[in-house]
């Protein structure tokens, strides 16, 4: 466990020392705090659009950490050999792979921390109670655990270019999971429809953790139905871990 | 007592490019360390050498062969509590400072707080680093780097430290400091296995030598046994007339003196009553002995020759 978190807090260690993350941070901040603006101009709720803006800014600006520091998380401690040393410690690899996602874990909820908050001090200030989005960011962190997890499998055996492919990928899929049931109606029995099924089942279904529309129109959110998303994507991101160790375990430094 | 590192038959090769073709790195290599001794692992660029430090810390795995560690396989977690590495040309998380990088190390060898400052501290003064204890890595020399990574390989005071060619890149200071280093951990009865193609370095600290060509073990054994201990020739410097009939090589030195070149020690006495009576002095008697290059170049010219026959 020592180890596990020895690795963690040096992975984010390394993203927050990284001039890149502020910028994102920055951006992300400018986006949540000019979505009153932008709802001025449009016709409609205006407290909506916040509430959308800065949602999707959680959700887009989280996402881009995501895949910028998880492709390159394990790929480039092997590139720039640094994973010699590390690995000759009294580290098994599987505690590497767990404390560089561990770190990188810590990275997304601190960006979520901080842009959720900015989201809610906004909602507030138009004078609505702005808890009613936390369900919704929380499970936005799930879901940039899910794909964060992907991030860290890629870039266990490929290249961060590749892997940055696979995990957006991953998250479009993700995101269009109910095409493959729509396309599996329309094409014939066979391989095609095997493929769907497959495909279907393999890939992550992310619209199950995407609650953004609910929260903005205020509905109520079951606790039932927010456990059960939860406690999907949680274990659906460890499954996916556990393949990196897999994967890493097997891997030769050559 | 039971060998600190125990390599029997081990063997591996890698495959080229898009898997085809496929070249043996190591070649049924056999060797013990024994506890206390400082081992050194000889041989030209693409030996097997550091092919064969990665079996050692499990990061490539052989195709045959087994390696054991205090008697435990490499993987083994608790094996690699043990020792302590420097892999060649290190390089290291540049974002950290020197501290910050030996913290994250202690750490790793579940050090508790009190103790990885006192280590730091520690092997900070050891390797030459004070005052630079707050820079970060980024900012440091190759031999800095270097240093650090020594600070690292030692702090948590393991029984057995493997370096990967732990003098090249560093000049002649700093390659003395790391031999003066390494023989200060023999005396404190730690087990020194490392890599070198810098012969001088090793002949000067060895207990005993490995010599790797082309994957394959070509010598092994104490300094003293591989090379001859008689001494091949006999050098004497001699001021002043050198009389004739001395057989044997000689050159006139710069300073007027001449060097005589004689084949053995036995040949030395006739020549020094020979120069006395001619009026001339003895300035210096050197035995020479075959070096560690000489016998390293021997061998790998007889690897080539039976290469060339077979």
């Amino acid at each position: 466990m020592k180890a596990i978190a020895a690795v963690a807090l040096n992975t984010f260690r390394e993203a927050i020392r990284d001039r890149v993350l502020y910028l994102i941070l920055a951006v992300a901040l400018v986006v949540v705090g000019g979505s009153r603006f932008v709802a001025m101009l449009t016709v409609g709720s205006e407290i909506k659009i916040v509430k959308d803006l800065g949602l999707a800014a959680i959700s887009l600006f989280g996402l881009l950490i995501a895949v910028f520091v998880g492709v390159s998380l394990v790929s480039k401690e092997i590139e720039r050999r640094t994973v010699y040393t590390l690995l000759a410690q009294p580290v098994a690899r599987w505690q590497f792979v767990a404390g560089k996602y561990a770190g990188l874990l810590l990275v997304l909820a601190s960006n979520v921390l901080v842009v959720g908050s900015a989201v809610l001090a906004a909602v507030a200030v138009m004078g609505e109670p702005p808890w009613v989005l936390v369900p919704a960011i929380a499970l936005i962190l799930v879901e940039l655990a899910v794909v964060a997890a992907f991030a860290v499998l890629f870039s266990s055996f490929t290249n961060p270019i590749l892997a940055a492919v696979g995990t957006v990928a991953v998250y479009v899929t993700g995101h269009l999971s109910w095409s493959f049931d729509l396309l599996k109606k329309r094409v014939a029995a066979g391989l095609a429809r095997s493929l769907c099924d497959g495909l279907h089942a393999v890939l992550p279904n992310l619209d199950r953790l995407d609650l953004k529309a609910e929260a903005v129109h205020g509905a109520a959110i079951p606790a039932g139905t927010f456990a059960a998303a939860a406690a999907y994507g949680a274990f659906y991101a460890l499954a996916v871990v556990v393949l990196a160790c897999v994967v890493f375990e097997r891997r030769e430094f050559a | 007592m039971s060998a600190v590192i125990d390599i029997r038959d081990l063997r591996k090769s890698f495959r080229g490019h898009l898997g085809i073709g496929s070249h043996v790195a190591v070649d049924g290599l056999t060797l013990a360390v024994e506890p206390g001794e400082i081992f050194g692992l000889l041989g030209p660029n693409g030996a097997g050498k550091t092919t064969t430090l990665k079996m050692l810390l499990a990061l490539v795995r052989p195709d045959a062969g087994t390696v054991r560690l205090f008697g435990r396989p490499p993987k083994d977690v608790a094996a690699r509590a043990r020792l302590g590495f420097l892999p060649e040309n290190p390089y290291f998380y540049d974002y950290l400072t020197a501290v910050e990088f030996l913290d994250l190390y202690g750490r790793l060898h579940g050090l508790d707080a009190a103790t990885r400052k006192r280590r730091i501290e520690a092997a900070i003064e050891r390797v030459g680093l004070k005052g630079r204890e707050g820079t970060p890595l980024r900012k440091f020399s190759k031999g800095m780097v270097q240093r650090v990574g020594l600070a690292q390989a030692i702090q948590h005071d393991p029984e057995l430290v493997i370096l990967d060619e732990p003098m090249s890149g560093l000049d002649p200071v700093g390659r003395r400091e790391v031999r003066d280093l390494i023989l200060a951990l023999k005396a404190q009865g730690k087990t020194i296995f490392f890599s070198s193609h810098i012969l001088q370095d090793a002949e000067m600290i060895c207990d005993r030598v490995a010599i790797l060509f082309k994957g394959k073990l070509r010598a092994q054994g104490r300094l003293d046994d591989l090379m001859s201990p008689d001494a091949k020739w006999v050098e004497v410097t001699v001021r002043g007339p050198v009389p004739a009939g001395i057989t044997g090589e000689r050159r006139l030195n710069p300073d007027g003196t001449t060097l005589l070149t004689l084949p053995g020690f036995d040949a030395l006495a006739p020549v020094v009553s020979a120069v006395t009576a001619a009026g001339g002095t003895i300035a210096g008697v050197w035995p020479r002995r075959e070096s560690l290059e000489d016998l390293f170049l021997r061998e790998i010219g007889r690897a080539q020759v039976e290469e060339h026959v077979s």
